[in-house]
């Protein structure tokens, strides 16, 4: 098996309060191959923006990584000195954010944003930047790049300012990139142009895609993989196929039950009921248990463990075959 | 963007139209001007016929249409207290206020811009307590006690500095200039401090605010995550988009800086508008009242202007709308 | 491991007895008392209000009172110097006033100026910004016209003209008292603009609220439900407005005295003491000057340091 592009294991994120601690990321682990898209998906509070923060670097205080390893092409990045990450971010990992409209400095044209972080992280002078960051405008589809590069962020459509994110996202050729939640601020009509988008440059240049999001039909129609997350851990992770056909984990259930489906059109639609504990509130044991239809007594004392189940990973007793046949 | 501007002159004129209507009712009927010109032994009939002669009886419209005209080539009638027109009055006072006004501006925004960002970018550190401490106190301290303390420490203990006056003046021209001379220098020096102070508090805290608001925004999250340099988004990306509201702010601060130059120049008798004002007010004078009134609106208001104008040409979203909406 | 929730004290969870231990355990209070800066502020404001309520019962002479100064006891040095006499505990001035009594009186026309001028300046601004906010149209550009224009001057400046003016217009008839109303006037008309500004704010988003128009189906007049839901919304902003305002308008009401524009000689407040004082500050005789400024100063920073700490822990994300 090749070494994966990231790895990540029992990442825990901590955010100190004057009340107490909270542990908005709790021990989460998943690995993303050259070329994979792996889709992280969950309700809002589940720890998947987070997750992708720590990842690049980006937990301010009052967070901090408080356990864990992260791994960026087999070497660790997640103590690495201030300087030492930032040369990885934007070089080695990419990150795009929700909202293109308040991403990008609104004072600076945009090709002098391309250009000053091509130059940040190689030797390009500065007239072959531009010729770069006009290809790369070309590459993300923007019309005429070579006259709108000196537009200004307020010139462009939401759709046309999340290219020119993306371009900036790739610009040095990254191993990885970080996409959160990159459609939910966009017209519906553009949204399926930018997950192709993203999904193409992934397998144009090999790159490994973490795309958080909270839409399972973007996860179905993108991904490779998909994670799964509930109250900061990952419920289940597996091949997309998979995990939407057949899901193990009662969360993942109702969560695929929510996606309506032209087949099932009589079928009224799987709510769960409840909704997600607080980070400030989360009950001992498994944190879906008080949700949960299949609920037993272990459940609410002890944390259940990731178990492999073929090509899928659960956390959830009912899958544990030793103590199960034991009770 | 001619349309813009357009209507920020119009603005600018319908706000001057009413200051000066203020300015008339002030100069009209809170003073009346006969009294103060006659002795208490005027028959009724000689003050009639001053009346008469200054055009008091016409109706009120009338005269406030000669007051407008007048105050348009800088007539603001005769003092009370010296009689000498108003107009050469302010004239020869304008150039002390002036530059007492400018230096400390530009020592405020320096100190101020420095300062701020200092404390906005190592926030915790002994000095930016200290910028903290420092700002407190320019707001705390009325700025006729800084203005005593500072002549009691340098000018009275020390003996370093001038307590009072410009120093040495040389003309030029009209204009009567203290910056050419070594005593002007140095009397300059405590009134701009005074003067100043507030105003780089104000900056200081406003650079502070604004750098610490910016910092937070998403484009400097995704600059950061762009792998820029920590200089690059501190200098470039943050105190650019800083430095617009402060430096309208700043410039719109230079209208109060004339204004609160009252005090400073009644605290180190510093020969300006300022304290031809507090002079004016203590004895009643209401021409000069009026007139300073005008003329410090005036300034306001070209400032505003010209501020106005200038943000558009920085801020290239408000260029464009306003492009889109000539 | 299994809790993601690590407190770090135990939590009680009985329920809350009363509205003061909720008080004690609020943000605020927390706020306030991990400020020692903010308790000492507190603490010297608190005592600067009851120097001011008990000036007759603390002050040797009443300084407004001619009868009771002797100029034998003229410029008499503080104390503990060589020259001090008793009671004279911070010494005297060329008219013999004892000093501590002239600022223990002048603090309290100090504070009863500025707490005057900031409840008129309130009331003038909260009234007029429910006006504009609720009315809007030409009510609401007239006045917020005015408000934009006036907030363009200095307070300072708009003081000095309505002190001048009422002093033209009211010529000898301005005793003590008339000087007090013209100045508490003049500083309530320099400071009502940031009260009409918030209030207008909040009365025009809560107007097209949904609660506002289902109170109307049910036939309750609007300007009732603004009064009742917008004013307690914005009692948080306008404290901390008062509050600033509170040092602003002192500093307005010394800065008027120290120009010869505010309280006269005879009924002196801080900033007239200050201005008296200045003239002996070349004779030496500091200490006629230095007093009642420590005392202006102390006053206004520890009020600011509150209003500071106000605005933060109201608005924590301006910190």
């Amino acid at each position: 098996m090749t070494q994966p592009v990231l790895s990540v294991r029992n990442l825990e994120v901590e955010f100190v309060t004057r009340r107490a601690t909270l542990r908005a990321v709790n021990g989460v682990s998943f690995d993303i191959a050259k070329g994979e898209v792996l889709g992280v998906v969950g309700e809002s509070g589940a720890g998947k923006s987070v997750t992708g923060l720590a990842v690049i670097g980006l937990i301010d205080p009052p967070g901090r990584i408080s356990a864990g390893e992260i791994e960026l092409s087999g070497s660790r990045i997640d103590h690495l000195p201030p300087e030492e990450i930032r040369r990885v971010r934007g070089k080695r990992i990419g990150m795009i954010f929700q909202d293109p409209l308040t991403s990008l400095n609104p004072l600076y044209r945009i090709g002098d944003q391309i250009v000053e972080t091509i130059r940040t992280h190689t030797n390009l002078s500065e007239s072959a930047a531009r010729r770069r960051a006009i290809d790369l405008l070309a590459e993300v589809g923007i019309p005429a790049p070579e006259k709108r590069i000196d537009g200004y962020p307020h010139e462009f459509s939401g759709g046309m300012r999340q290219r020119v994110v993306i371009a900036l996202a790739i610009c040095a050729e990254p191993e990885l990139i970080i996409a959160d939640e990159p459609t939910t601020a966009l017209d519906v009509s553009v949204q399926a142009q930018i997950i192709a988008l993203i999904k193409r440059l992934g397998r144009d240049h090999g790159t490994a895609v973490m795309l958080v999001t909270h839409d399972m039909g973007v996860i179905a129609e993108t991904c490779d993989r998909v994670a799964v997350m509930y109250s900061g851990r990952i419920a289940e992770i597996g091949p997309v196929q998979e995990v939407v056909r057949n899901p193990l984990h009662p969360y993942a259930k109702g969560l695929m039950g929510a996606i309506p489906t032209l087949a099932g059109e009589d079928k009224r639609l799987v709510q769960i009921p409840g909704s997600m504990p607080r980070l400030s509130a989360i009950p001992p044991g498994c944190p879906f248990n008080p949700r949960c239809a299949f609920a037993f007594d272990r459940c609410r004392v002890e944390r259940p463990e990731p178990i492999r189940q073929g090509t899928q990973s659960v956390a959830c007793h009912l899958f544990e075959p030793a103590k199960e046949t034991a009770a | 963007m001619l349309a813009f501007t357009l209507r920020r002159v119009l603005q600018a004129i319908g706000v001057m139209l009413a200051v000066g209507v203020i300015a008339f009712a002030m100069f009209r009927f809170a003073g009346d001007p006969v009294n103060q010109m006659v002795s208490i032994d005027t028959s009724a009939a000689q003050r009639a016929e001053i009346r008469h002669s200054l055009g008091l009886d016409d109706p009120v419209l009338v005269q406030f249409g000669r007051y407008f005209i007048n105050a348009l080539q800088f007539k603001f009638g005769v003092s009370y207290q010296f009689r000498l027109p108003v107009s050469s009055l302010l004239a020869e006072r304008m150039p002390a206020t002036l530059e007492l006004a400018i230096v400390a501006t530009i020592l405020a925004m320096v100190a101020g811009i420095l300062m701020g960002v200092y404390s906005a970018l190592r926030r915790d550190t002994i000095l930016a307590r200290l910028f903290q401490a420092i700002s407190l106190i320019g707001i705390s301290l009325p700025t006729f006690l800084i203005g005593i303390l500072l002549i009691y420490l340098f000018a009275v203990t020390l003996g370093w500095l001038p307590s009072f006056g410009r120093g040495e003046v040389v003309k030029l021209g009209w204009w009567s200039t203290g910056l050419l001379t070594v005593s002007g220098w140095k009397a300059i020096i405590m009134p701009a401090i005074t003067l100043g102070l507030f105003q780089m508090t104000l900056i200081m805290r406003l650079v502070r605010a604004e750098m610490l608001e910016v910092l937070r925004t998403d484009y400097i999250r995704f600059a950061r995550a762009r792998g820029l340099t920590t200089r690059a988004i501190h200098f470039g990306h943050a105190l650019k988009n800083t430095l617009v509201p402060v430096i309208t702010v700043a410039g719109l601060q230079f209208g109060s800086v004339i204004a609160f130059s009252i005090i400073t120049e009644t605290v180190f008798q510093w020969p300006g508008m300022g304290l031809l004002f507090v002079q004016a007010v203590q004895n009643v004078d209401i021409p000069i009242m009026a007139a300073y009134l005008l003329m410090v609106s005036l300034i306001f208001v070209t400032i505003n202007l010209v501020v106005d104008i200038l943000y558009t040409v920085v801020d290239p979203r408000l260029r464009s709308t306003v492009g889109r909406a000539a | 491991m299994s809790d993601a929730v690590v407190p770090h004290r135990p939590q009680d969870h009985q329920p809350a007895a009363g509205w003061f231990k909720r008080a004690l355990d609020s943000d605020i209070f927390y706020s306030f008392r991990r400020s020692r800066l903010t308790m000492v502020a507190a603490a010297i404001t608190l005592l600067f209000f009851l120097l001011a309520i008990f000036a007759s019962w603390l002050a040797v002479q009443n300084p407004f009172d001619p009868a009771q100064l002797q100029l034998i006891n003229s410029r008499i040095a503080p104390l503990w110097t060589a020259d001090g006499q008793s009671p004279f505990l911070l010494g005297t001035d060329e008219q013999g006033r004892d000093v501590l009594s002239a600022i223990l009186f002048g603090l309290r026309i100090s504070l009863a100026v500025g707490l005057a001028g900031v409840i008129f300046a309130g009331a003038l601004g909260i009234a007029l910004g429910l006006v504009a906010g609720y009315f809007g149209g030409a009510v609401d550009s007239v006045i917020m016209r005015i408000a934009d224009v006036q907030l363009t001057f200095p307070a300072i400046l708009i003081a000095l003209l309505v002190n001048g003016v009422a002093k033209s217009l009211l010529g000898n008839r301005l005793d003590e008292m008339n000087t007090l109303g013209v100045l508490i006037v003049a500083i309530g008309l320099s400071f009502w603009v940031q009260y009409a500004r918030t209030v207008r704010g909040s009365v025009m988003v809560e107007k097209n609220k949904d609660y506002v128009a289902a109170a109307q189906l049910i036939g309750l007049p609007a300007p009732k439900i603004l009064l009742r839901h917008v004013l307690p919304n914005t009692m948080g902003p306008i404290l901390v407005i008062a509050t600033i305002n509170l040092a602003l308008a002192i500093i307005t009401e010394a800065t008027l005295s120290f120009l010869g524009a505010g309280m006269p000689d005879t009924m002196p407040s801080l900033g007239t003491l200050i201005r008296i004082g200045n003239n002996y500050l070349f004779a030496g005789e500091w200490w006629i000057v230095a007093f009642p400024g420590i005392a202006l100063a102390g006053l206004i920073l520890s009020i600011n340091l509150l209003g500071d700490w106000l605005r933060d822990a109201l608005n924590p994300k301006l910190r």
